[in-house]
């Protein structure tokens, strides 16, 4: 386990020193001059140089990465060209809505997917499985800024229940923070509980089919004991990896769903960065994003050797 | 072909498949109407015979948008899914045949492509690449690679460690030739499965790309971008936020169907995708 969570850690960070790299370097290569984005076509050849100076442009490429890198790791990557404030509060202050959104799509689609994709398991071949089979196959198949469209056709245009978009801020209270957050946590859970839905149900039809599920029965143990005891635990292992997976694209759900909504999230700051040549926003919004990615990654393969004492010892 | 190859998801799935991509290219020749030309005096008319689902805020025809509005979400999910398919399927397969530095530098580089979502490349190669369709299968297709890398590299292991590619090696074939003649009939029936699964993903990546500025550009219509356009004039005119909507919605399902039927089909024992992986 301890040798398994080191060589986890050393690919990890071997995995975010190339993406550093790739990143930096991908940032280099985009046309146009940020100094000319911010002061425009019409500035004169010596403000420009004055700025770029200013902005550390003029500097060679490896001492700009060393900067950039050296910042990240003290937490304080650079300062940002369009809103003039350190890229760590930028970023600090848009996470305070992009986390809790993506943390209550998360446990919204955990919360719905998975007792579904159990309820049918339990009922298999019934008209409760195939009716949860039915809607999975239409959750999975909705793109989810257009459900995040209907749900605002139906619950903010028309009944007028909730907020059609915008964010009041936290200082307002949490209560219609909460309230903005509702429709953009249902529009990114949906599709991903129909995933969750299917897999569980999947996994749980196959661990009940296993031979040790049968001698359960055969001690003496009901059906739902010997669900609850011994085909659970067996069953959630692949719902782990299928987390895992599918946090990429819950990510870049959130990154679209904040453009639908209006979020004051990091989905919108790094787009009007990107728009705004803010180079070093964008190149440091983006190592997060992988190197959340990333982590993620190394903790589910490590809740896998967990909860599987067969991937422990193959490790 | 016996009848268990023709299973009623395969059926269903290549109907809706075909349907789509055949009304993507009737588009480029014929629609209706030029989905390009504006007709403001006629803006917001409602569905009717002359328009059969009506005219958008710009009077231009819905029906015909909608038709050449496929040409991107499908077009672009197979390039990139071609792209993925090729580099990751050769890269996986070349990978088990040799073991040792080659094979972990490229499982390695396959992890490393797993850290970055399709819509974080998009990002990085905008400004490179320009936005557009370009763009995104570029962004699409790289993100497939690693996924392919997996699926052959996990395939083909056992291929290559079978007589006949001893024999082969024996008679001195390189392992380029090995590759596509043994190896690559081998894992063909796991790929093409992987294949149509994927494709589903493509056509909802491309639609996200479109639908945030990052594919199909403006004047050319595109699923995505009509859902933009639409959400604006959600309260005015639900319709034209309704139509593309269900477009992306039926061909993901038709891909996902034609998946599954596949698998039904070439599968039967699940040996290629554990069923419980088999979701996406």
């Amino acid at each position: 386990m301890i040798r398994a969570f080191a060589a986890g850690v050393a690919s990890l960070l071997a995995t975010l020193l190339v993406a550093s790299v790739v990143i930096f370097a991908a940032m280099q290569v985009l046309p146009g001059d940020p100094a000319q984005v911010m002061l425009g076509v019409n500035a004169r050849p010596d403000t420009l140089a004055a700025l770029r100076e200013q902005l550390g442009l003029d500097q060679p490429l490896a001492v700009r990465y060393w900067t950039w890198v050296s910042g990240l790791l003290t937490g304080n990557p650079g300062v940002s060209h369009t809103y003039a404030v350190p890229v760590s509060d930028l970023i600090a202050a848009r996470l305070g809505v992009s986390l809790p959104l993506a943390a209550l799509a998360l446990a919204l689609a955990v919360a719905i997917g998975l007792p579904l994709g159990m309820w049918a398991a339990a009922r298999r071949g019934r008209a409760v499985d195939r009716g949860v089979l039915i809607v999975a196959q239409l959750g999975i198949a909705v793109p989810n800024f257009w459900l995040a469209m209907l749900l605002v056709l139906l619950f903010a245009v028309t009944l007028r229940w909730l907020p059609p978009g915008g964010f009041p801020g936290w200082d307002a209270g949490a209560g219609p923070a909460l309230l903005a957050l509702v429709l953009p946590a249902v529009a990114l859970a949906l599709p991903q509980s129909a995933i969750l839905a299917q897999v569980m149900r999947q996994s749980l039809v196959d661990v009940l089919a296993q031979d040790f599920v049968r001698t359960a029965r055969a001690k003496g143990l009901t059906r739902g004991q010997a669900l609850r005891r011994h085909a659970l635990r067996n069953a959630f292992i692949p719902i782990l990896s299928v987390l895992g997976l599918q946090f990429p694209f819950l990510l870049a759900g959130t990154i679209i769903i904040e453009n639908v909504f209006f979020l004051p999230g990091i989905g919108r700051l790094v787009f009007q960065a990107v728009n705004q040549r803010d180079l070093i926003v964008v190149q440091s919004v983006v190592m997060l994003l992988v190197a959340i990615v990333a982590v993620v990654n190394l903790l589910v393969g490590l809740a896998y050797a967990a909860v599987d004492p067969r991937v422990r010892r193959a490790a | 072909m016996n009848r268990d190859f023709l299973n009623a998801r395969l059926l269903a799935g290549a109907i809706i498949v075909g349907g789509v991509c055949l009304m993507a290219l009737i588009s480029l020749v014929w629609t209706p109407y030029d989905p390009l030309k504006l007709d403001i005096a006629n803006r917001f008319a409602p569905p009717g015979p002359r328009h059969w689902l009506g005219t958008d805020q710009l009077g231009r025809d819905v029906l015909s948008l909608l038709m050449r509005g496929a040409v991107g979400p499908v077009g672009v999910s197979i390039s990139a899914v071609t792209i993925g398919l090729v580099v990751g399927a050769t890269a996986g397969m070349l990978a088990a045949s040799s073991g040792g530095v080659a094979s972990y530098a490229t499982l390695r580089t396959s992890d490393f492509l797993f850290a970055f979502p399709a819509l974080l490349i998009a990002i990085l190669l905008r400004e490179t690449l320009g936005p557009g369709m370009l763009n995104a299968m570029v962004a699409i297709g790289i993100f497939y690679i690693p996924i392919f890398i997996r699926v052959s590299y996990g395939a083909s292991l056992p291929v290559w460690r079978s007589g006949y590619v001893a024999a082969a090696r024996v008679a001195g074939r390189g392992s380029l030739w090995i590759a596509t003649v043994h190896v690559l009939p081998n894992i063909a029936g796991v790929l093409t499965v992987h294949t149509s699964v994927q494709l589903s993903l493509g056509v909802l990546a491309e639609a996200s790309l479109s639908y945030i500025g990052l594919g199909v550009q403006p004047p050319q219509p595109s699923w995505g971008r009509m859902l933009l356009e639409a959400q604006t004039l959600l309260p005015i005119s639900p319709l034209l936020a309704i139509a593309p909507g269900l477009a992306i919605m039926v061909t993901v399902m038709g891909f996902n169907l034609l998946g599954a039927g596949l698998r039904q089909a070439l599968d039967p024992r699940g040996a290629f995708i554990p069923e419980s992986e088999a979701v996406r």
